[in-house]
Order: C-alpha cells, then sequence, then structure tokens
C-alpha cells in the first residue's frame, strides 16, 4: 500500500517536472505567434488611421481587392513562387545527385562553395546583387567591355528584368540551402541501390529518375512547402534588391505591408487583413502540396 | 571481335565525356556560388571608381573605405548590438527550447503530446501576420529599442523544440532510472547527463539561431527605431539610402556584415547543415 502510494506520487512528481521544463517555451509560443494572430485577426476587421480604430467588418479584405498595388504584389509573389521555386529545387535536386556520387573528387569542396551563399545575410546579398546589376555595375561593365551594349542597361529599372534579377539572386541564395536537405537524404539511401543500377547500365538520367526522385519525395515536399512559405513572406530582397520598384513591379506582399504599417500614416486594420492573406495562403498552398504529395504514391 | 572492341572503346569516351561534363558544371556552379562575395570582398579593398571599372583584383583603398565607412555610420555600435542580440537569443533560446524538447519527450503523456502537435502549427504561422499585434504589443510595453524586444519573438521555435525532442529520443532511459535511484534530481539529470551528451545537437541549434539572428532584418527594422540600437543589416541598408554609392565603403559595410557568418560557417559547416534539416541524433 505505502509503495503504491509513493510510486504514484513519484509518478506525478516526474508529470508535474516536465510540464514545469516545457511551460516557458509554450508560453512564448502562445504569447508571441498565438495571440497576436488571434489579434491581429480583431484587427483586421477594423478600420481607420493610427490609434483610431472602428468595427469596419469585412471592409478591409474588400478594399485589398481593389488596391492595385497590393494586387500587384500578389501577382509579383506568384511570380517568384512559380519560376523561381521549380528552377531552384531542380538545381539542387541535381546537384546533389551529382555530388552523392562516391567516385567524384573534391566533393566537400564543390559541396562548401555551393552551400556558402546560405552564410550570407539576406541584406548583404541583395545589396550585392544590386550592386552587380546597377547601371554602372559589374555586370554592365563586363557586357560594354565584350562590346554586348552601349551603354550601362538599367537592370533595375525595367519590370521584367528586376525581377528576372530577383529570381537569380534568389536562386544563388537558396540552391545550396536545398541541396542540404537532398544530401542528408541522399545519405540515407543505401548506395548499394546505385551500384546495382550502375551495373544493370542504368544511364544517370534513368537512375536518377527511377531511384532518386522516388525515394526523395518526402524531401521534396518538404522542401516545396518551405520554399513556398519564405517566398510568399519575401521582405529583404524586395526591400535593399528593388526597393519594390520600378513603379511596384517587384514589391512582395510583406514589403507593402510594411509601407502600409510603418512608412505611411498607419493603417494596421488595412495591414492585418492582407496579412491574414498571407497566413491563409501559406496553409492553402501548404495543404493542397501534402495532398498532391501524398496522391502521387 | 573489333566491333566490340570499338563499341566499347565509344561507350568508354561517351562515359568520360559525361564525367568531365559533370565537373565542368560542378566548377561553373562553385565558381558562381562564389563570385559574389568575391567580388564583395575585393570591392571592400578597392576606390568606387575602380570598383565601377570592374577591377576583381583585391587593392589597398581598405584603409581609406574604412575611413569613410565609419565617418558615415556608427559601424562599432552596430557591430555590438548585432553580437549582444544574436549571442543573447542563441543562449536563451537554447535553454528554453532544449529542456522544453526533452520535457516533451522524456515525460511524455497524451496531454503532452497534444501540446507539442498544437506547438507545431506554430511553425505556418507567417511573421507578417504576427507583425503588426506585436509591434502593437511592445511599444506598450516599452519593448521597443531593448534587446528584449529583439529576442522575445524568437526565443521559443517549434523547429529547435522538435530538434531537441528529436534527440531526447536517443537519451538512453535506463540512465536517467540509474540516475534516480543515485538521488540526482531530475533538473540534475537534465543539466549534468542530458546538456553534456547531446553536444552536436546544441551545435546545430546553435549556429542556426545565432545565423538567423544575426540575419533577422524586419524585425529589427520595425522595433529599432532609436540610432543607437540598430543592426548591422540594417546599417549596411542604410548606406545605400543616398543618392551616390561609393561603393568601396559600402561593400566594406556589406562585408563587415557577412564576415561574422561566414567565419561560423567555415568553422561549423556540418552543424550549420544539420541544423538547417533538424537532422542530427545523439
Amino acid at each position: 500500500m505505502d509503495g503504491r502510494k509513493k510510486s504514484f506520487t513519484l509518478a506525478k512528481k516526474h508529470d508535474l517536472t516536465g510540464w514545469a521544463f516545457l511551460v516557458p517555451a509554450v508560453m512564448l509560443i502562445i504569447a508571441m505567434n498565438f495571440l497576436p494572430m488571434v489579434q491581429a485577426l480583431i484587427l483586421s476587421l477594423k478600420t481607420g488611421v493610427g490609434a483610431n480604430l472602428r468595427w469596419g467588418g469585412a471592409t478591409n479584405y474588400i478594399r485589398m481587392f481593389q488596391d492595385k498595388v497590393f494586387l500587384q504584389s500578389l501577382v509579383n509573389n506568384f511570380i517568384y513562387l512559380i519560376i523561381q521555386v521549380p528552377i531552384m529545387l531542380t538545381l539542387a535536386l541535381v546537384l546533389a545527385s551529382l555530388l552523392n556520387n562516391k567516385d567524384l573528387r573534391f566533393k566537400g569542396l564543390f559541396r562548401t562553395a555551393i552551400f556558402l551563399p546560405c552564410a550570407t545575410s539576406l541584406v548583404s546579398y541583395a545589396i550585392i546583387f544590386r550592386s552587380l546589376f546597377s547601371v554602372d555595375g559589374f555586370i554592365n561593365t563586363v557586357l560594354i567591355k565584350f562590346g554586348l551594349l552601349d551603354t550601362g542597361y538599367n537592370f533595375l529599372g525595367h519590370a521584367v528584368s528586376a525581377r528576372i534579377v530577383i529570381i537569380i539572386a534568389l536562386v544563388w541564395r537558396w540552391t545550396g540551402y536545398n541541396m542540404v536537405f537532398y544530401l542528408a537524404a541522399l545519405q540515407n539511401i543505401d548506395y548499394s541501390v546505385y551500384e546495382a543500377a550502375k551495373i544493370d547500365g542504368a544511364s544517370p538520367l534513368q537512375t536518377f529518375r527511377k531511384i532518386t526522385a522516388p525515394l526523395l519525395k518526402p524531401t521534396i515536399l518538404l522542401t516545396t512547402i518551405i520554399s513556398t512559405n519564405g517566398t510568399l513572406q519575401l521582405f529583404d530582397e524586395s526591400v535593399n534588391l528593388t526597393n519594390g520598384g520600378p513603379a511596384n513591379a517587384t514589391i512582395t506582399m510583406s514589403h507593402y505591408i510594411y509601407n502600409i504599417s510603418f512608412k505611411y500614416v498607419p493603417n494596421f486594420g488595412y495591414s492585418a487583413a492582407m496579412s491574414y492573406l498571407i497566413l491563409i495562403l501559406v496553409a492553402v498552398l501548404a495543404f493542397i502540396q501534402m495532398r498532391v504529395g501524398d496522391k502521387r504514391d | 571481335m573489333t566491333d566490340m572492341k570499338r563499341k566499347n572503346a565509344a561507350l568508354r569516351a561517351k562515359k568520360r565525356m559525361i564525367k568531365a561534363l559533370q565537373y565542368i558544371f560542378l566548377i561553373l556552379v562553385s565558381l558562381l556560388s562564389i563570385f559574389p562575395l568575391y567580388y564583395m570582398a575585393c570591392a571592400a579593398t578597392n576606390k568606387s571608381v575602380d570598383v565601377i571599372r570592374g577591377k576583381l583584383i583585391p587593392g589597398n583603398y581598405l584603409i581609406e573605405n574604412f575611413k569613410s565607412l565609419l565617418a558615415a555610420q556608427n559601424v562599432g555600435g552596430a557591430m555590438i548590438n548585432s553580437f549582444k542580440y544574436a549571442i543573447v537569443l542563441t543562449l536563451v533560446s537554447l535553454l528554453i527550447c532544449s529542456i522544453a524538447g526533452y520535457g516533451f519527450e522524456i515525460y511524455h503523456n497524451k496531454r503532452k503530446d497534444f501540446v507539442f502537435s498544437m506547438i507545431l502549427l506554430a511553425m505556418m504561422v507567417p511573421f507578417a501576420a504576427t507583425l503588426i499585434p506585436l509591434f502593437q504589443m511592445f511599444s506598450r510595453a516599452n519593448l521597443l529599442n531593448t534587446t528584449l524586444g529583439f529576442i522575445l519573438p524568437s526565443i521559443s521555435t517549434p523547429f529547435l523544440i522538435m530538434m531537441f525532442r528529436q534527440s531526447a529520443r536517443s537519451f538512453p532511459h535506463d540512465l536517467i532510472e540509474a540516475a534516480r535511484i543515485d538521488g540526482v534530481s531530475e533538473v540534475g539529470i537534465f543539466f549534468r547527463m542530458f546538456f553534456p551528451t547531446m553536444r552536436s545537437t546544441y551545435a546545430a541549434a546553435m549556429t542556426i539561431t545565432f545565423m538567423n539572428a544575426w540575419n533577422n532584418y524586419l524585425w529589427p527594422k520595425v522595433i529599432m527605431m532609436d540610432e543607437k540600437s540598430i543592426t548591422m543589416p540594417m546599417l549596411i541598408a542604410n548606406l545605400t539610402a543616398g543618392y551616390l554609392t561609393d561603393y568601396g565603403s559600402l561593400m566594406l559595410g556589406v562585408f563587415l556584415c557577412t564576415i561574422p557568418t561566414v567565419i561560423i560557417f567555415f568553422l561549423l559547416q556540418n552543424s550549420f547543415a544539420n541544423g538547417i534539416t533538424g537532422a542530427v541524433k545523439g
């Protein structure tokens, strides 16, 4: 009887210790994520400027879809998403499968070099690319030297080329990051499978399509969700590479939300509504991707 | 027979071609990956005119660039701020998240598992969606321009908690039982046994947290309104705001903002890779 009572209190003590261990982290997540999320929802239903807020119902949500700049930013985010993410993930996958080859020499060197851009801060690389592609920047200097251009082309001053520069910059910064996921996943595949395929005379392309790609499916799904999430929240590049220009041709949703909240006369209700659209998009796209990822089994 | 030989030779030649192409491709991608950083380092040591001319070898204008950079911005202050915010955040975050991950795994039961799955949902919440209420909350609490203000939103992350929970899974239960019989307290088991054995997890968590803290731009841009509280990324972003760009000192600023994370990268590349993928065991 005594022993049972003791073990009961011991189990209870352990349970409480466990709660004590995880409570600080859980409270912080509630206070810093879930609570503001609810507040943002409430805020998004209010209208007005500064601290002068009143209930507005769906006004902000309606306004959003009549706001040309916001619609432009939405389109921009989707341009980046649809063009940049597939290019980057394909490149990362190709590089990872090349580097997974046991006979390859200087493997570590290649991996380090391709992974290195990840160590650069987002603002830093945005400014580096801005300098490279500016009118008197390095790219123009080289193009003029080789006689391809007479005078510097204003890459960041034209909508299409500015978007291309942002896409190039994003690919540069994030390909190595995604490659690391694929390399980690490839290491879990038994290498003898590849050797067997080689003996059977499979070409590298066949090996990739029949072995690597199917086995990496969960990782591909994961990186797709991470990249989608990140692309929909792009901010640093839009601000520091192109400053959203020319004429909002490259502005992202987060950048526009920042402008509405902190650059112009603050309209927090409207910003909160726009930020909620990002939240919904992230959730919906992740859901779709997970469904599609499951189906292809 | 000779036909076979010729076929084999052709096959071997083709294989060699593919191999050569692979190397060329990898070398090209590697060079492209390094080039912008090399350009940055070169530009930091050259006169603005030379940078514009496309000079790609290190020059001897570093000290002059440094002088004009210091004249334009308080680099020392921003550097100290960035280190202070990033180090404090990393220490606090590692402590809170590791003890939570440990708690979720070692003392797990149905209710804690449910709380854990709720927490994972927070991973999907984009920062933009919490930005404005957080800003309002922090300005009401007088946390603008403070270290606490910088670190609070990112101390506890589902990603780190998950990482530490996974590593706690490989922590032998027999060891815990033995320590309990020896009279070691629960807190003592965590600090004296779990903490020292999970060095690789802590290293991975440390690199990823420090890098994220160092690179954070949107949040400090919102709350650090005082010139004295700004971070390095904010400082270099300010450098580009003028009409005339002095590429030399601008790139030196960018270089200074990049070098701490690059050093960590070279020292702890594998920990960083593990930190990103969350793939550490034991």
